[in-house]
C-alpha cells in the first residue's frame, strides 16, 4: 500500500497522453507559425522567406499603400454594419419564431439553411441578384420602372454594402438559431411576472430577457467577430476585390502579397498587423470578462 | 347570491386546449379577505384555474369578475392582482429595489409614491437590508420574500400565490408559511393560494377547493374537508398517514367486511338514514384508540403489531383488521413492540362511508 500521495505528474496518464498530440499541433503550428510570421515581417522576403533584415520598412511600405488603407476601411464599415445589423435581425427573427408560431422547425430550417452554404456559392449567388443585367436591377425594370436602378456592386463607393448583403444573408439564421436557443432559456414565470408588472412587450425584451441572456451573446459575438476578420471568400466569389480596388479586405490583401505578388514580407507584415488589431481588441476585453470571475459566483 | 361581498367570481369557466378539456364548467365565488388554497395533485388543472384568473391564458368559455368587475379579457396587470411564482422570477440583473419599483416605474407613478411603497413593503417583509443587492445574493427564502414585496407595492386587493414555497426546504417553508398567514392577517386581502401540499393548505385556508380532472370536488374549511370528506378521493387524499378503507356492505344498519361488523349508530348519514348496499369505510388511523380508551370506544379489534414506524412524536402501527392492511397511530411514547397482540378500538360516528359504484360519501 503506498503511503505517500502519488505524484501529480503520473495522474490520468491516458489522458494527458492523448492531449499530446494537440498541445504540440497548438505549440509549433499556431505559437510557433505566429512568431516565425512575425519575424520574417522584418526581412525583404519575397519568393521564399529569407533572413535579411529591413526593420520596419515593410511596415512603413503597407501604411503607405492605398489599397491596404481601403482593405481596413471597408473592414471597419463591414464589421460594424455586420455586427449591428446580424445581431438586430437574428434576434429580431428570434422573438418571432419564439412566439409559438406553427411549423416553428421549417421555418427555422429555411433560415439557417444559408448558413449550410459556403461562402464561395453565397458570394456567386448575391453576385447574380445584385447583377444589373440579370437581377434584381432587370426583374423590377421588366415590370415596368424603366429608371430604376439598383446596382451596388459595380458602383465602387457602395460596392462594400452589396457584399454586406450577403454577409447578413448568411449570417442571419446562425444567430438566430443561438438566440433562439438563448430565449427558451429565460424562465417563463419570468415572463407571466413582467406582464403582471404591466410591462410592454419590448420593454420586458430590453430590460429584463437581454440581460439574462449575456452568456449567449457573448458566445455568438465571439462567432460573429472571428466571421469578420477572416472575411476573404466571399470578396473572392462575389467582387474579386473590385470594382478596381473598392472591396479589398485585410484578409485577402495579405493572400494577394504572399501567392500572388511574390512579396512574403509585405504579407507577413499585414497579417502581424491583423495579429496586432485582433489582439488590442480581445485581450482587455478578456481580462474584463474573465479576470473577474474569481471574486463572483 | 351576494355579489359585494365577492372579490372573486368565477362562472362556468372552460379552458381547453385543442382537444383537450383541463377546466370544465368551474363555478367559484371568493370572498373579500378570504384565504383560498387550490389543493390538488399535479395535473388537476390548479395552476392553470390561477393563471386564468391572472389573466395568463386565455379562457374558452365563462367569466372572471374581480371586484365586481368582469375581467375576463382585461390584461393581467389591470386585473387589480398580484403574483408570487413558484420560481420567484425576479428580474436577476436589477437589484431587490429595481425589482420592487420596476413595475410602478413604468406604469408612471410619482417618485414619492413609490419610494414609499417601497418602503413599506420592505418593512413588512423586512427586507430592507437587501435592498441594494442583486437576487443571485440572496437566499431562496429571501428571494420569495422580494416575490411577495413586488405583489404587495402593487397595493392590490387580490394576491395569487403559485406554489410559492415548493423551491424551499422544509424548515423555511414552515417558517414562511407562517409569514404569508400573518401577512394576510395584518393586510386582510384576498389570497388566492395553490398547493399540492396538504399540510400548507391545511394551515393557511379559510376554505380549501380540492380540484381533480379540471373540477373542483369539494370546497370547504379545512375541518369539513378533513372530517366530512365528499367522496373517496378527497377522503385518501386528504390526512397522512391516509385513511384505511374497507370495502364491504351495508346491512341492517350495520357495516360488515369480512369477519367484522361494526354498528353504524352515530354515523351521521348524509342522506337521511343507511340504505342496504356495498359500501366502502374509512377510518382515519389517528382516530383509532388503544389502551385504556378502547373501553369506551364502540368497536374493538384484536390486532396483531407488524410494524412499527416511530416519527418521534407518533408511532404508525401496521396491522391487519378484518384481512386487511390498516394503520394505527400511536403515541410517541407507547409501548409496543412488532409481534405482541393490541387491542384497538374506533367511533363509527367519525368514519366516513363511501358508495362503492360512486364513491360518494353517504
Amino acid at each position: 500500500m503506498a503511503t505517500e500521495r502519488p505524484n501529480q505528474l503520473f495522474r490520468n496518464k491516458s489522458s494527458k497522453i492523448a492531449a499530446i498530440p494537440m498541445i504540440v499541433t497548438a505549440l509549433f503550428v499556431f505559437v510557433g507559425g505566429t512568431i516565425w510570421t512575425v519575424v520574417y515581417s522584418f526581412t525583404k522576403s519575397g519568393l521564399l522567406p529569407r533572413l535579411n533584415w529591413v526593420g520596419l520598412d515593410q511596415y512603413e511600405r503597407l501604411w503607405a499603400t492605398r489599397k491596404w488603407l481601403v482593405a481596413i476601411e471597408n473592414l471597419v464599415i463591414y464589421g460594424i454594419c455586420m455586427l449591428v445589423l446580424v445581431f438586430v435581425i437574428g434576434f429580431i427573427l428570434a422573438a418571432l419564431i419564439d412566439q409559438k408560431i406553427r411549423f416553428e422547425n421549417t421555418v427555422r430550417t429555411i433560415i439557417l439553411y444559408p448558413y449550410a452554404l459556403s461562402f464561395v456559392v453565397t458570394g456567386l449567388v448575391w453576385q447574380w441578384i445584385l447583377n444589373p443585367e440579370f437581377g434584381v436591377e432587370s426583374i423590377v425594370r421588366a415590370w415596368g420602372w424603366e429608371s430604376f436602378s439598383f446596382d451596388p456592386l459595380y458602383n465602387a463607393d457602395i460596392a462594400i454594402y452589396g457584399v454586406l448583403i450577403a454577409g447578413l444573408w448568411q449570417g442571419s439564421g446562425l444567430v438566430m438559431v443561438l438566440m433562439l436557443a438563448g430565449l427558451r432559456g429565460i424562465d417563463q414565470e419570468v415572463w407571466k411576472a413582467a406582464r403582471v408588472d404591466g410591462i410592454p412587450t419590448w420593454k420586458t425584451y430590453i430590460f429584463i430577457v437581454i440581460p439574462m441572456m449575456r452568456p449567449v451573446f457573448i458566445t455568438t459575438l465571439v462567432l460573429v467577430v472571428t466571421g469578420i476578420v477572416k472575411l476573404y471568400d466571399l470578396i473572392v466569389a462575389q467582387t474579386g476585390g473590385g470594382p478596381g480596388i473598392s472591396t479589398e479586405v485585410p484578409a485577402k490583401y495579405v493572400y494577394d502579397m504572399m501567392f500572388q505578388a511574390n512579396n512574403l514580407g509585405q504579407g507577413f507584415a499585414a497579417s502581424t498587423m491583423m495579429l496586432v488589431t485582433v489582439a488590442l481588441i480581445v485581450i482587455p476585453w478578456a481580462i474584463l470578462e474573465f479576470g473577474g470571475s474569481k471574486n463572483r459566483g | 347570491m351576494n355579489t359585494m361581498n365577492n372579490s372573486v367570481e368565477i362562472k362556468n369557466l372552460d379552458l381547453q386546449f385543442g382537444a383537450v378539456k383541463v377546466l370544465q364548467d368551474l363555478n367559484l365565488d371568493i370572498g373579500k379577505g378570504e384565504f383560498l388554497v387550490l389543493l390538488g395533485s399535479s395535473g388537476c388543472g390548479k395552476s392553470t384555474l390561477l393563471n386564468c384568473i391572472a389573466g395568463l391564458l386565455d379562457v374558452t368559455a365563462g367569466q372572471i369578475h374581480i371586484n365586481d368587475t368582469n375581467v375576463t379579457w382585461t390584461e393581467p396587470s389591470e386585473r387589480g392582482i398580484g403574483m408570487v411564482f413558484q420560481s420567484y422570477a425576479l428580474y436577476p440583473q436589477m437589484t431587490v429595489e429595481g425589482n420592487l419599483s420596476f413595475g410602478l416605474k413604468n406604469a408612471k407613478l410619482p417618485k414619492a409614491e413609490i419610494a414609499k411603497r417601497v418602503k413599506h413593503a420592505s418593512e413588512i417583509l423586512q427586507i430592507e437590508p437587501l435592498l441594494k443587492r442583486k437576487p443571485a445574493a440572496l437566499s431562496g427564502g429571501q428571494r420569495q420574500r422580494v416575490a411577495i414585496g413586488r405583489a404587495l407595492v402593487r397595493d392590490v386587493d387580490v394576491f395569487l400565490f403559485d406554489e410559492p414555497l415548493s423551491n424551499l426546504d422544509a424548515k423555511l417553508r414552515a417558517d414562511l408559511r407562517v409569514e404569508i398567514k400573518r401577512l394576510h392577517q395584518r393586510l386582510e386581502n384576498t389570497m388566492i393560494y395553490v398547493t399540492h401540499d396538504q399540510i400548507e393548505a391545511m394551515t393557511l385556508a379559510d376554505r380549501i377547493a380540492i380540484m381533480r380532472g379540471g373540477q373542483i370536488m369539494q370546497l370547504g374549511s379545512p375541518d369539513d374537508i378533513y372530517g366530512r370528506p365528499v367522496n373517496k378521493y378527497v377522503a385518501g387524499f386528504i390526512g397522512s398517514p391516509s385513511m384505511n378503507f374497507f370495502d364491504g356492505a351495508i346491512k341492517g344498519g350495520a357495516f360488515t367486511t369480512g369477519d367484522l361488523t361494526i354498528p353504524l349508530t352515530g354515523y351521521d348519514f348524509a342522506s337521511g338514514g343507511a340504505v342496504d348496499g356495498p359500501a366502502t369505510l374509512g377510518i382515519r388511523p389517528e382516530h383509532v384508540v388503544t389502551g385504556e380508551l378502547v373501553d369506551n370506544a364502540p368497536v374493538k379489534v384484536d390486532v396483531g403489531v407488524e410494524l412499527i414506524e416511530p416519527t418521534g412524536s407518533d408511532k404508525l402501527i401496521d396491522c391487519q383488521v378484518a384481512g386487511r392492511h390498516f394503520r394505527v397511530r400511536m403515541d410517541g411514547q407507547a409501548d409496543v413492540a412488532v409481534g405482541q397482540k393490541l387491542r384497538i378500538g374506533f367511533d363509527p360516528g367519525r368514519a366516513s362511508l363511501f358508495d362503492a359504484a360512486t364513491e360518494e360519501r353517504l
